[in-house]
């Protein structure tokens, strides 16, 4: 009973993912379903040559590593506020993670709702604070909607970090920070000595898993922009969605996401190798 | 002592003030959400969202016209069957994990993990050819079993480390007290690990509840959950900003709350999972 309860997770799972990677090496659309030609690699090579496959490309390293390092540093400010003694602590603590536990589709319009060039609270804030002269269709130009979604997607994750990081920073004992007083080191000194060391760990992870969510994450650029104008928003797994469900070429659109998730273990491995040997060390 | 005590001025500078900020932030966003939600159609675009005057004229309309309610229990009965069917699988399989022995197990669990990096198209593409295939596709079904495989994989990784917390020389005593392994696990380790049961319970319930883009390729007719459901409000040449938003509220309200709930466990699932992993 319990074996097959493993064996029906590992189908549930894998299957789909080796099913992915068979369909990628054929010609398969949907609307013709009849054709299913094994064709190679002929898909893979035909992405090399996809002016719109780089473009993707570019914006998913944009994307991957200006969310995360905003993420992380606004977590971790956020952590060591909240690591702080004040009466209404709990409160913050509870209240702090709400973002994080939004459905993406209602993130997605509440920001479109902020962004809108007509009525938006973000222009009409700006225009008041005198920052900008005439209202900004963030979403609507091709160099500012990228960046929009990265800071909406920051706003959705720092509570992740902040909550991940509050727990490592819970686990120093006090003791450390007092010692460390007595024989008069800087707050700076503390932090750099006690703290960061005392939840490397914790960091560590946490970036690995919000890296791969990261760069996962399409339904927000999906909703927001849907990977407009033009190509200004897709990344490489938008690319594959939309490759898929609107043209419905199930083959290339599989061989793109099997090429995104490849890299994207490449990433991880140089990071683990990187990072975590020099966190073990 | 006396000393290292702040001063009460210095703590609102340096703590209560940025925490303030960053709650600002934080909920800004979901503040302006809700007022525009209860503000009056025709006066968002001259007044701005206000509190004042506010209305439920929004929400009465988003349940009388919209049908929003059929999308409500549409949501309710796909999170709660994949809770029952992510729960059954997990907690079998992190039994097996915590207490067999077998090949390949750490890289299996590790694979749990590994998982989440694959983009969900990977796993949308072959699921919706499977479902078509069995013509279940625009079906409560095939909804949660799509969400199923994204919510097992961590849910397991979760549940292997809160049985990993209960020894297990209690297992040995039960079945030397003629409990089989079935049993050990119902009698003895389940009701021990119920406050885990039930984080992750809830985490599946909201992952579920929040989940779209399966929702949207492998759902969107007769099964339409809220998050599809708001979307489709967006109208071809105007959006009902106050409908849009007053549905955004309520279809946050039931992961927000239980997530405010379950928030300690879950977390301490969650960084208990990343050391011991």
């Amino acid at each position: 009973m319990l074996s097959p309860a493993v064996l029906v997770t590992v189908a549930i799972v894998f299957l789909p993912m080796v099913q992915t990677a068979w369909m990628s090496l054929h010609d398969y659309i949907l609307y013709r379903p009849k054709s299913f030609d094994f064709v190679w690699f002929k898909h893979f090579v035909a992405a090399l040559h996809d002016e719109v496959f780089w473009i993707s490309l570019r914006h998913t390293a944009i994307w991957i590593f200006l969310t995360v390092p905003s993420q992380m540093l606004l977590g971790l400010a956020t952590a060591l506020l909240l690591n702080q003694e004040f009466p209404w602590r709990g409160l913050a603590r509870a209240l702090v993670i709400v973002p994080w536990a939004l459905p993406s589709v209602v993130i997605s319009l509440m920001w479109v709702w902020i962004y809108d060039s007509n009525y938006g609270v973000l222009n009409d804030f700006l225009l008041r604070l005198g920052l900008i002269s005439k209202s900004i269709p963030w979403l609507a130009q091709p160099s500012t909607a990228l960046y929009a979604i990265i800071l909406t997607l920051t706003w959705q994750g720092f509570p992740f970090f902040a909550v991940m990081i509050l727990a490592g920073l819970q686990s120093i004992p006090r003791s450390y920070y007092e010692a460390a007083a007595i024989d008069g080191a800087s707050t700076w000194r503390q932090f750099w000595h006690i703290t960061l060391p005392g939840i490397s760990g914790v960091l560590v992870t946490a970036v690995l898993l919000r890296t791969i969510w990261v760069a996962n994450s399409i339904d927000v650029i999906f909703v927001m922009t849907g990977g407009g104008p033009g190509y200004a928003t897709y990344t490489l797994p938008l690319y594959a969605f939309i490759k898929a469900r609107t043209n419905l070429d199930f083959g290339y659109g599989s061989a793109l996401a099997v090429l995104f998730t490849v890299m994207l273990i490449g990433l991880v491995v140089v990071y683990l190798r990187r990072v975590g040997k020099a966190v073990q060390s | 002592m006396i000393v290292r005590k702040r001063s009460l001025a210095r703590r609102l500078l340096t703590v209560d003030m940025p925490v303030v900020a960053i709650l600002m932030f934080a909920l800004g966003p979901y503040a302006w959400m809700f007022l525009t939600s209860v503000t009056e159609k025709s006066r968002l675009f001259t007044e701005g969202p206000s509190l004042a005057a506010a209305t439920a004229e929004n929400y009465i309309r988003l349940f009388r016209t919209v049908g929003f309610w059929s999308n409500l229990v549409d949501s309710f009965i796909i999170a709660s069957g994949t809770v029952v069917v992510g729960l059954t699988v997990s907690v079998t399989a992190a039994y097996a994990f915590s207490r067999f022995d077998f090949p390949a197990k750490r890289w299996l669990l590790l694979q749990f993990l590994v998982i989440n990096m694959f983009p969900i198209v990977l796993l949308i593409l072959p699921l919706f050819i499977f479902m078509r295939q069995l013509g279940m596709i625009d079906s409560h079904v095939a909804l949660i079993i799509a969400n199923s495989t994204i919510a097992i994989p961590f849910s397991v990784w979760m549940m292997v480390s809160y049985m990993n917390g209960i020894p297990r020389s209690l297992d040995d005593a039960a079945m030397t007290d003629g409990c089989t392994r079935i049993g050990a696990l119902w009698r003895v380790v389940m009701p021990l690990c119920l406050p885990g049961i039930v984080a992750t319970g809830i985490y599946i319930f909201i992952t579920s509840w929040n989940e779209y883009l399966y929702a949207l390729t492998l759902g969107g007719r007769n099964v339409r959950p809220i998050t599809v459901a708001i979307q489709t409000l967006i109208g071809e040449y105007e959006v009902e900003w106050g409908l849009l938003t007053a549905g955004g509220i309520i279809g946050a309200m039931p992961a927000t709350v239980l997530f405010l709930i379950v928030q300690k466990r879950l977390i301490s699932g969650l960084t208990q999972g990343a050391v011991k992993g």
